[in-house]
């Protein structure tokens, strides 16, 4: 039961053949045995849990159940939930406890979805392999000893380990598509302005995009047709008409076009992860899709731009955890002055402090015009290069990440190399478009485990429907996304 | 050396908006400590700003008042710095596209013979929200932050260095303060905080072009402080460079104690504010028929009515100035010249009695205890002679007392002027008979007679008799 999907756990419930109590506490149980070690999960509330599915199993036993309703659903703890501690993987906010409900938290309450706990993550999100948690790193379902992608590394775990049957992630730079690449998943970072920010803890708000980490593409369409739409306390939130997400699943494939990046297949590529994605591709001409070579030239430069204007964002973001009102604040200090150094100094950890520096820099009297100003327009090219791109193709393919997981700690003292994790994943960021990862087989490790690799898919604004759709063809084909790592029985 | 001084003014006026600029909080004043601060007051992580178009409108107000450009995109960009008070971290502000650009007043300096215009250029107003306040105090070794203000809409309004003394601050401060709550964006409360003006002040040898280097004095909160402390501030940076020192650029706090400024700690000016546009924010689009629906909706300016005022009551200058120095003045001048009253009669009690009543108890006009028709009822009174000009100031001392409506109080105190020719004849024959020493004087071309026998019939009726109609009489009787 622990493999089925969204649909058919949905549709057990909606069948009344378990209930939402008992499929929970099966999910909690798995919790209890496998999360000490995985960590998945930051904070955990049996109570609020339980008493969220027995209200779901009300409303399916009164026929008022839809898609979700009474399906345990992690999320990612940079979502504020009420009543939740919600500590976005800061000891700035070990002891928060959320006083409201983001939109995405009221939308699963909203369809009667379970909270089934907060998922770890990289502190702030700022982080592509989930070690910079202050609540300890998160072990990769597929092999123990490595990481599993970043920031949404908790999600991606609990869902990979079945823990959970679905989850949330954000998505600043490739925050849900590189863990789902890395722990054999499907994760869809939408469109800018899609989903509502508010309640999400900002990072970088220009970039910022909440989105579904779930194990097939049908069942990430479940989860857009929850989690997306207005919010009129979100200024960046579209207004748009609502979408069935699903509508465009079983749609043929064929006359398709795919264009491929020759960037995304240039060096720096790992082998193994390049073959994995040919074959991908070899797969989609079977289903009838066109292939069609691009260019988008100003790839490289999308990593120097994110980290001029995701830590500019990011820096004036974190003002606000000064230790005054909420968080943590210094046991000791002198003046005011020192209660801020200290209290930030002790609550952040070294990489949050890294961006906030760098932030602070590239806005500073005298930088701004070099670094600030001059990233703002490289990104106008960058959003350019994907307009003329799609000219040429309905979508884009390449790999989610340059290589599979990596050993825990491999890349932890080398941020440059930890940052280009996110090589094919931040251009779509800096260009609002949606980006997903779907699993596409598995590399062996040197050490001879299965690693899984993720095809990246990259659609033009508002086309989530047409890559759910290629993604759910492929999904039809191969059974990459249904296969289960070992020792998690 | 002969020394001139330059001032430029920016006021921070606090829009009368019900809600904060950026979230659905009140603006209410003087509510319990944070009973007024929501989610996004506070700053709780993951909360958003959504702008207030209420706020907008007013911005819109104001630079139509001032025949300013309205910026058709603006864009809220974050000033960074860190203090208790201002719970991001950062305040939205607007800094290189303001709402509003360039504009002008014409202010009135001066009175009497010295009075001149003058046009002050306004360069910008922008939209921003104000921070909360810091508690001293309240707790032994502790300070409290209270954030329901944090949040207010604030447009600040900077002019130009175009002032040139002290009085030209506080009249310009004044009309700007007089403007902004005839358009209805601003209540003006000054103690409350509404209007607050820092001064920038500096100086520089007559006739030189260069400006010299600026103190700015920050937070006054009234007009008075205002003239006291451009006026000290100017006579130390003059006797500074006198004295062959220079001047730094600082910003000065106004003790009104001991009547000095002092420049406030030096690191205060270290600031940098890193601005970047608000990513939370989109750039602020005000389109042709925004402006329009904003001026369907405007009062009539004060310059406007002055120049009506003018040509249709046939007002001077200068009583059409006074009349619309206010929003209130001008309504209730209005209705009680509506109320039936002679414009140029009315004109003359509202900024005469009523005006001298208002100031002598610091009351607003809106608060005044004669209402405009009860003012025009006793103007009337005056107008078809049933009153006397001096009993008409019995009788408003008494309205203003409280003591009933015109006719009730003339017909209480038997004030009703007598017009009858009949009983005037009588008192006038009375008179002369009385006074034939008088009379004999003025036929001998004495013209003080007259005056001294118009006196005494007036006495003689105790002050009812309708002079004019005295004079007439008299003027018969002694074939004059």
């Amino acid at each position: 039961m622990i493999n089925k999907s969204l649909k058919q756990l949905g549709a057990m419930l909606q069948g009344k053949e378990i209930s939402s109590v008992e499929l929970t506490q099966e999910f909690l149980k798995r919790i209890d045995r496998l999360n000490p070690e995985i960590n998945a999960f930051i904070t955990l509330d049996k109570d609020k849990t339980l008493a969220q599915a027995k209200h779901a199993d009300s409303l399916l036993a009164a026929g008022k159940g839809t898609a979700l309703t009474g399906l345990p659903i992690g999320q990612k703890d940079i979502f504020v939930a009420k009543g939740w501690r919600t500590t976005c993987g800061s000891k700035m906010l070990e002891t928060f406890i959320g006083p409201y409900d983001a939109d995405i938290i009221e939308r699963f309450d909203g369809v009667g979805a379970v909270n089934l706990g907060k998922t770890n993550m990289d502190e702030f999100a700022m982080g592509s392999s989930n070690e910079t948690s202050y609540f300890g790193k998160v072990q990769n379902p597929w092999d123990r000893s490595r990481v599993p992608g970043g920031s949404s590394g908790g999600s991606a775990a609990a869902v990979a380990a079945r823990l959970c049957a679905a989850a949330t992630g954000t998505d600043t730079g490739g925050s849900i598509r590189q863990p789902a690449s890395l722990c054999g998943l499907s994760g869809l970072k939408p469109t800018y302005g899609l989903a509502s920010r508010f309640g999400m803890i900002a990072f970088a708000s220009s970039l910022d995009q909440s989105g579904p980490m779930a194990k097939s593409c049908e069942d990430m369409a479940l989860m857009m047709n929850v989690l997306t739409g207005f919010d009129k306390r979100d200024s960046t939130s579209l207004n748009r008409e609502k979408e069935d997400y699903t509508r465009d699943l079983s749609k043929p494939l064929a006359g398709l076009k795919v264009g491929l990046p020759k960037e995304y297949f240039a060096e720096g590529l790992g082998a193994d992860v390049a073959k994995v994605v040919h074959e991908a591709i070899a797969e989609y001409k079977k289903l009838g899709a066109e292939m069609v070579d691009i260019s988008l030239p100003n790839t490289q430069l999308s990593i120097p731009v994110y980290y001029v204007l995701a830590p500019a964002e990011a820096s004036s973001n974190l003002s606000r955890f000064d230790g005054v009102r909420y968080g943590h604040r210094a046991k000791e200090y002198g003046d005011l002055m020192d209660m801020y150094c200290k209290s930030r100094a002790e609550g952040f950890g070294a990489e949050v402090k890294r961006r906030i520096l760098i932030g602070t820099y590239v806005l500073s009297a005298g930088y701004y015009d070099a670094y600030y100003l001059k990233a703002q327009q490289i990104r106008r090219l960058i959003a350019q290069d994907f307009e003329n791109a799609f000219k040429q193709c309905d979508i884009i393919m390449g790999p989610t990440a340059p290589s599979t997981a990596f050993k825990a700690g491999e890349k932890a003292d080398d941020p440059v190399a930890m940052y280009l994790q996110d090589i094919y994943t931040i251009a779509v960021n800096l260009a609002g478009l949606p980006g997903m990862s779907i699993p596409a087989g598995f590399a062996p490790s040197e050490d001879g485990k299965r690693l899984p690799v993720g095809l990246q898919i990259i659609g033009n604004y508002f086309d989530e429907a047409r890559m759910l759709n290629a993604g759910h063809a492929y999904q039809q084909v191969t059974d990459w996304h249904t296969q289960m790592p070992e020792g998690i029985e | 050396m002969e020394w001139e001084v330059v001032i430029g003014l920016e006021t921070h006026t606090q829009l009368q908006t019900k809600t904060k600029i950026f979230s659905g909080a009140s603006t209410a004043f003087g509510s319990e400590p944070n009973t007024q601060a929501c989610v996004v007051s506070l700053a709780l992580p993951g909360v958003l700003p959504v702008l207030n178009k209420e706020a907008v409108k007013c911005a819109i107000k104001f630079g139509l008042a001032v025949n300013a450009e309205i910026a058709s995109r603006s864009v809220f960009a974050r000033k960074n710095y860190f203090y208790p008070d201002l719970p991001k971290g950062y305040q939205i502000s607007q800094y290189e596209l303001p709402v509003v650009g360039k504009g002008s007043m014409t202010i009135q300096v001066g009175s009497g013979d010295k009075a001149y215009e003058k046009v002050i250029n306004i360069t910008r107003a922008h939209l921003e929200e104000d921070a909360g306040k810091s508690v001293h105090g309240a707790q032994e070794g502790m300070s409290g932050i209270d954030l329901n203000r944090a949040g207010t809409p604030l447009l600040e309004i900077v002019t130009e260095p175009d002032m040139r003394s002290a009085a030209e601050a506080v009249a310009y401060a004044k009309k700007l303060h007089d403007l902004v709550q005839w358009i209805g964006i601003c209540d003006g409360n000054m103690q409350e905080g509404s209007f607050r003006c820092d001064v920038n002040v500096s100086v520089r040898p007559k006739g030189s072009e260069k400006l010299g280097t600026r103190r700015e004095i920050k937070n006054l909160n009234s007009f008075k402080f205002m003239q006291q402390a451009i006026e000290y501030e100017t006579r130390w940076q003059i006797e500074t460079l006198e004295d062959g020192g220079t001047i730094q650029q600082a910003t000065v706090l106004f003790n009104p104690d001991t009547g000095e400024t002092r420049a406030m700690r030096s690191k205060e000016e270290a600031n940098d504010y890193r601005y970047f546009p608000d990513p939370d924010l989109l750039p602020l689009a005000i389109s042709e028929s925004d402006i329009s629906t904003v001026k369907a909706d405007m009062p009539e300016l004060p310059e406007a009515m002055k120049a009506r005022f003018e040509a249709q009551y046939g007002l001077a200058h200068y009583d059409a100035n006074a009349l619309t120095s206010s929003r209130g003045t001008a309504d209730y001048f209005v209705s009680t010249v509506e109320a039936g009253s002679d414009a140029k009669l009315a004109a003359n009690w509202v900024m005469g009695s009523v005006s001298a009543k208002l100031n002598a108890e610091d009351k607003e006009i809106s608060a005044s205890p004669i209402s405009p028709s009860a003012l025009a009822s006793l103007i009337k009174r005056i107008q078809d002679g049933t009153i006397s000009n001096n009993a008409a100031k019995q009788v408003f001392e008494a309205m203003w007392a409280g003591e009933g409506d015109a006719d009730s109080i003339i017909e209480s105190k038997g004030l009703k002027q007598v017009s009858d020719s009949g009983a005037i004849e009588a008192i006038v024959d009375e008179v002369l008979a009385a006074n034939v020493a008088m009379v004999e004087e003025f036929k001998a071309g004495k013209e003080k007679a007259f005056n001294a026998l118009v006196g005494q019939a007036m006495k003689a009726s105790k002050g009812k008799a309708n002079p004019a109609q005295v004079n007439e009489i008299l003027k018969k009787k002694l074939g004059a």
